[in-house]
């Protein structure tokens, strides 16, 4: 009843029942992968393959530009067939590497596991460094950056984000499930690179049977200092900020980053992937996705390569009921609206939703009533109604005293909002204005 | 290639199911028992009024759109809630041109010359009511709807005929709360034993069950204390209003008044603080128009300060005031104070810095 939680946010309708009990299925390898080079936050990855090469899954076709930059991989072996630009989910025209199936599959054979624990913190981050992992909850920040913090700042705490606060995502849910196993060891890896001793994991209390799985796994092998706490349903839950102040108690700066309050949060799905590239070398060329939406023939919880484009799931998922309004790659409530089928999955891609027009379109917006659902809903505490108002009447210079910049953009204000007004897209207009300033 | 071209736009994709018609429509079905009461008590002649006000207010909302080309809103139901609320702050027998003339004072003026919907300083129905209580007080003042018995209370008034004959006239010709204002300069004028005989009478326990059913004079919709909490918890339910307007109006009416009885060593305090939160417009208004969310501050801080500063004047304008009841006009001066709160309630965002 009292779970841990945060002031403010919502609570959408769930949605999961769709694909909570699917355990997880691997989609069919596609004939044709276009594997963008810009997969992550930071500068997109150089090409190291031409075309005409053949390669074998996980070998590096695109090597990171920098330090803030991610390796890209093969998700299938192949020719390259071309380097050039296309629909991807960071830019309607980015460069996308594309593969051809060709050759054979037999080299995907499982390695034998190494022990970890003998190596140092810096071999296992080369590790991680190598596989290209990105934080795969859904912003794709490069994870060996993360796990690198300035020598100068002590981080105490090592957070676990399994809250999955958006409605329809159950991914992290099927994962806990099927790998609590592998996901405690990516964790142990994870806290040895950041010299770390306590981690919390927090999982939303809608997920009851993951949260006793891993804390009987806990007990079973007597880690003490790993603890998992049950968090309260409400969306943004899963959100960094929000997420430690649930768990800590402790207030990240505006405009700061958690390492400032002494803490790391890592997706569960990331925990996961670092397991299998420090223990078995693999590189992250396939995820988990949860393909779902009231217009999926087969929704589930989906092992997919990335770079396969949304057509190809479409069809492997048995097809549309119907054309549907939009679709949504991540959740509804901070996904992304996709215009084309065209588009590939990547590295950051945990859902991906066929939503009909009753489900996803808000109509026309009316006049705000000032009912304040927004501030109330709001996890920043900020006045959402106010900016939106200056915006609607082109005066985003006089946005700057609401600090939209603090906005974390999860739309919990136009989520509540009963004159159905797009309220986070005002704020985010404000914010590029602001930012555009300076 | 798939050549269909999806809807793109920032996130989010699911939407809360309580949009504005539902909201307001839900605020009109909240008051529903207490209109329905309120015919059934008062007779047919009040459902013709609630209609008219009702009909007038959708139909001044949609002609002025349609003349100035605006989008026509009259779905939404605010112009019916308007027209309700108002209906509700009336004398039961009104001639019907005045709340036709109210409504369309209330939605012309006071709503869509602001803007329309959401862009009003002051709640337009109460608004409404005030053009009305100035322009025809005599039309607004008498028009009650009188019992059986030949008094406002449907209790057994005459009964006790231990009463002195102007006494029991002036406590019964008056809505419950002219009787109580009235009822210390009443008493002065008799003995000791006539005077406790006053109080036991208008504190009588058959008073108060009316005034909690409702069986009593005064407004159409402000009779029924049950019925009107019932609406409220159906909207403090559904979310629609906050807790924190009603509850701060309430508890800081409740705590000046009962202070205030039992400094000036009132007779009955405790009955006159029962008496004073179930008579008048005091639930209608701290639930139903207090917390209109157009007119109201948007913090929670705010709108404690709100419910604090609407429990003060109605408490002012009850003891002290030239009129028996002061929550239309109260709510109408905070109405006033909301951009100075909200200027002052702005919350503390998340991990900000402490400007140095």
């Amino acid at each position: 009843m009292f779970n841990p939680s945060f002031k403010g946010g919502v609570h959408p309708p769930e949605n999961k029942k769709l694909t909570e009990e699917r355990s997880i299925e691997n989609l069919s390898v596609p004939h044709t992968c276009f594997v963008p080079v810009q997969q992550h936050i930071g500068k997109p990855a150089i090409p190291v393959v031409q075309v005409g090469d053949y390669v074998q899954v996980g070998q590096l076709i695109a090597k990171a530009d920098g330090f803030i930059s991610s390796n890209i991989h093969a998700s299938i072996p192949g020719k390259i067939a071309s380097i050039t630009n296309g629909p991807t989910p960071a830019s309607p025209s980015g460069l996308r590497i594309q593969i051809e199936t060709h050759g054979n599959f037999t080299s995907e054979k499982t390695p034998d596991k190494i022990e970890w624990d003998k190596l140092p913190p810096k071999d296992l981050l080369d590790k991680v460094f190598d596989a290209g992992i990105a934080g795969m909850g859904g912003a794709s920040f490069p994870t060996h950056v993360k796990l690198s913090p300035p020598s100068n700042v002590k981080i105490d705490v090592l957070i676990i984000n399994a809250a999955e606060c958006e409605p329809y995502l159950t991914v992290d849910d099927a994962l806990i499930k099927r790998s609590y196993k592998e996901i405690i060891e990516g964790i142990m890896i994870t806290r040895t690179i950041l010299g770390v001793k306590n981690v919390i994991i927090g999982v939303e209390s809608n997920k009851k049977r993951s949260y006793k799985t891993i804390k009987e796994y806990l007990k079973k092998i007597g880690e003490k200092n790993i603890k998992i706490s049950m968090l309260k349903t409400k969306y943004p839950q899963g959100a960094e900020k929000q997420l430690i102040f649930s768990l800590t108690h402790r207030t990240v700066p505006s405009g700061g980053l958690p390492m400032e309050v002494g803490t790391v949060v890592q997706n569960i799905g990331t925990c996961f992937a670092i397991q299998q590239a420090v223990c078995y070398g693999t590189p992250l060329f396939e995820r988990l996705v949860t393909v779902s939406g009231s217009l999926i023939n087969k929704p589930g919880n989906y092992k997919i390569r990335i770079g396969t484009t949304i057509a190809d799931i479409i069809r492997e998922c048995g097809g549309l009921k119907e054309q549907p309004h939009k679709i949504v790659m991540g959740g509804p409530m901070c996904g992304q609206a996709v215009e084309s089928t065209d588009i590939p999955i990547v590295k950051g891609t945990s859902g991906l939703l066929f939503l009909s027009k009753e489900e996803s379109s808000a109509g026309r917006y009316a006049n705000c009533i000032r009912c304040g659902r927004c501030v109330q809903a709001c996890p920043i505490n900020l006045l959402p109604f106010e900016i939106a108002a200056n915006i609607e009447i082109s005066r985003p210079e006089c946005t700057e005293r609401f600090s939209p910049l603090d906005c974390i953009q999860c739309g919990a204000c136009s989520f509540i909002c009963p004159s159905r007004r797009p309220v986070s897209h005002f704020v985010k207009v404000a914010q590029d204005y602001i930012r555009s300033k300076r | 290639m798939d050549q269909q071209i999806y809807t793109l736009s920032l996130a989010p994709h699911t939407k809360n199911r309580q949009n504005l018609p539902v909201v307001m429509w839900l605020v009109v079905l909240s008051l529903l028992p207490s209109t329905v009461f309120a015919v059934y008590t008062f007779g047919m002649h009040v459902l013709l009024v609630i209609l008219t006000a009702i009909f007038s207010a959708c139909a001044a909302e949609y002609l002025f759109r349609l003349l100035l080309k605006r989008e026509l809103t009259i779905f939404n139901g605010s112009a019916a809630i308007t027209g309700l609320l108002l209906a509700m702050n009336l004398p039961p027998m009104v001639p019907l041109w005045i709340p036709a003339v109210g409504s369309v004072f209330a939605i012309i003026i006071a709503k869509e010359l602001f803007g329309g919907l959401g862009h009003n300083i002051f709640n337009p129905a109460l608004v409404g009511r005030a053009f009305l209580m100035a322009s025809w007080p005599a039309l607004m003042t008498t028009k009650w709807i009188t019992f059986p018995n030949g008094t406002l209370f449907s209790s057994s008034f005459n009964a006790y005929s231990v009463l002195p004959k102007p006494a029991l006239d002036a406590l019964t010709g008056a809505t419950p709360l002219a009787a109580l204002k009235n009822v210390p300069s009443l008493a002065k004028s008799f003995d000791v034993h006539s005077q406790y005989n006053i109080y036991q009478t208008l504190f009588d326990t058959s008073n108060f069950k009316a005034l909690a059913i409702g069986n009593i004079g005064g407004c159409i919709g402000e009779t029924s204390a049950l019925l009107l909490l019932t609406g409220a918890l159906l909207l403090l339910f559904t979310r629609i209003i906050n807790w924190r307007i009603p509850f701060s109006y309430i508890a800081t009416f409740a705590l000046l008044i009962f202070t205030y009885y039992k400094l000036t060593g009132f007779f009955m305090p405790y009955h006159a603080l029962v008496y004073h939160l179930f008579s008048g417009g005091l639930i209608l208004g701290a639930f139903f128009m207090a917390t209109d969310m157009v007119t109201s501050p948007v913090t929670g801080k705010g709108m404690l300060i709100f419910g604090a500063g609407c429990g003060l004047l109605t408490f002012a304008i009850r003891i002290w005031g030239g009129y028996p009841e002061g929550v239309s006009y109260s709510i109408l001066l905070m109405n006033a104070a909301v951009p100075l709160i909200d200027k002052y309630c702005v919350p503390k965002i998340f991990g900000k810095r402490k400007q140095a």
